[in-house]
């Protein structure tokens, strides 16, 4: 069974249909990557993982736990979503860091108060659970490389080095997949590298990773499976290889002419 | 020399008036504003219309005749003067203050409830939504994610308005508070002293270099978390 399921995923909004049925499925250590151009719908599908959109019909199931089916009205209470959007880890194109807090308490702030809100097992084992919980950010901190600003405040922070806080904030609660909504977007080519890098990186430790992204040479390299969206549907699914190499659909042709074309490389 | 201290003492017995008035209309008026602009966001459109209109209708009209219409009406309208209040106990001044602390305080909570609405509509839907991911609260988003960043937002406007309070108290003078102008008329009319009358001046021109800062210190506070 594979880690993740998504089967039929639909949503509207308003009288637009943006996912027209979305199905597929992600073993576990597998990095998909999600190409396809502007309005394609990758972004929402991404939101509708993390529950910031709900999806109108359809079933999400992550490691045989149904998360979400648009057809049960119980799965979609604010203490059902809170809960089950900690499968899922996000990272978002422009960061959104907390500004008033500084790189290590970033990553503290949630896991402490979720930690809190079991009060007694909290206050018997404070100490212990509050130097956890440091100690796991300082970890993660080190696998993205700024040990050095964790008491920096993110607005001294380059774009680059925001957004590799992000990734280890999402990192922080564990949880079993890891979205990323096109991280690299706001980004200028240097600070993409290092960003790009550190993603990478992550792969080798059997994380989950779903990347919406516009850089094909990411996608190429580092995705075991690439989908292509067009018109709220999975037009092209497959590995890199048979997506950029092979590609059947006229339309991922003509896509991936014009990407390849203007980046150059190839 | 002894009619300086015995001026500045009357009227610095004026200037407590003036200041209990101040610092109980922020303590009512904030959190009210507060509720007035949660109520102004709501969802169920009656009561958003509702609480729109009403600070429509205070923030059009003058602070002045709201205070008339708040201490004089029920005498006028009902034959029930608040002086006759029993909670007052027949003490006067007391309902006179009390009176016009009221029209203070929905008169300021109509104007902090707009900053606060434009401070929590500033807000980007992103912080709200990289919170939610993590997995907290909506309580948690608000208080430890959102409120100091709202707070950051709306310390120049609050500003601004806090020391308009400051002079605006001396309107009370009109529905007969005993705040600091009275005092300066009384030494006018019964000892024909002229002088403290802009002596009165110092007092909230004092005061005001005092909030000033206070809030410069807040804002160099806050400043260093953002550019």
């Amino acid at each position: 069974m594979a880690l993740l399921e998504v089967y039929n995923l639909q949503k509207s909004f308003g009288s637009v249909p943006v996912l027209k049925g979305v199905s597929f499925s992600l073993e576990k250590g597998e990095v998909l990557a999600i190409i396809g151009s502007s309005g394609s719908g990758k972004t929402t599908l991404l939101r509708c993982l993390n529950f910031l959109e709900k999806a109108d019909a359809g079933t999400i199931c992550v490691d045989n736990n149904l998360l979400f089916d648009g057809a049960d009205k119980k799965l979609s209470s604010q203490k059902e979503i809170r809960k089950n959007r900690l499968f899922f880890g996000l990272v978002f194109q422009s960061f959104h860091l907390f500004p008033q807090y500084t790189v290590l308490k970033n990553l503290t702030l949630a896991a402490v108060l979720a930690a809190k809100e079991n009060k007694k097992n909290f206050n018997a084992n404070k100490t212990q659970i509050l130097a956890d919980i440091e100690k796991r950010a300082l970890t993660l901190l080190d696998r993205v490389g700024l040990t050095e600003k964790k008491d920096a405040y993110p607005c001294n922070l380059s774009g680059g080095q925001q957004q590799r806080v992000a990734i280890a904030r999402a990192l922080m609660l564990t949880p079993d997949i890891l979205c990323f909504d096109e991280p690299t977007s706001a980004l200028d080519p240097e600070l993409t590298k290092e960003v790009l890098k550190v993603i990478r990186d992550l792969k080798t430790s059997d994380n989950t990773m779903v990347v919406v992204t516009h850089e094909m040479e990411f996608a190429r390299n580092v995705a075991d499976k690439v989908i292509f969206m067009a018109n709220g549907i999975i037009e092209e699914m497959g590995t890199p290889e048979e997506i950029f190499e092979h590609p059947k659909s006229p339309i991922l042709q003509s896509f991936l002419n014009n990407a390849l074309d203007f980046s150059g490389n190839n | 020399m002894n009619e300086f201290i015995n001026v500045t003492l009357q009227l610095a017995e004026g200037f407590k008036t003036t200041l209990g008035l101040f610092f109980l209309t922020l303590l009512f008026s904030i959190p009210l504003g507060l509720l007035v602009a949660v109520c102004a966001r709501s969802h169920f459109t009656p009561l958003r219309i509702l609480i729109r209109g009403f600070v429509y209708i205070i923030r059009g009209t003058p602070l002045l005749l709201q205070l008339m219409i708040v201490v004089y009406l029920p005498g006028i309208a009902f034959q029930y003067p608040i002086t006759k209040w029993p909670i007052f106990g027949g003490d006067v001044a007391m309902a006179y203050f009390y009176g016009a602390l009221v029209a203070f305080v929905i008169n300021y909570a109509c104007y902090f409830s707009e900053i606060f609405r434009g401070g929590i509509e500033n807000i980007p839907k992103g912080q709200y939504e990289a919170a939610e991911v993590l997995g907290m609260t909506k309580s948690q988003i608000f208080f430890k994610v959102i409120l100091l960043q709202v707070i950051r937002n709306i310390l120049a406007p609050m500003s601004n308005e806090i020391i308009t309070l400051v002079k605006d108290t001396a309107l009370a003078r009109t529905v007969s508070v005993m705040e600091m102008l009275f005092f300066a008329e009384e030494i006018l009319t019964n000892q024909y002293i002229v002088w403290p009358l802009f002596y009165t001046g110092v007092f909230y021109l004092v005061f005001s270099a005092f909030l000033t800062f206070l809030f410069n210190l807040a804002e160099k506070k806050l400043s260093k978390y953002w550019n």
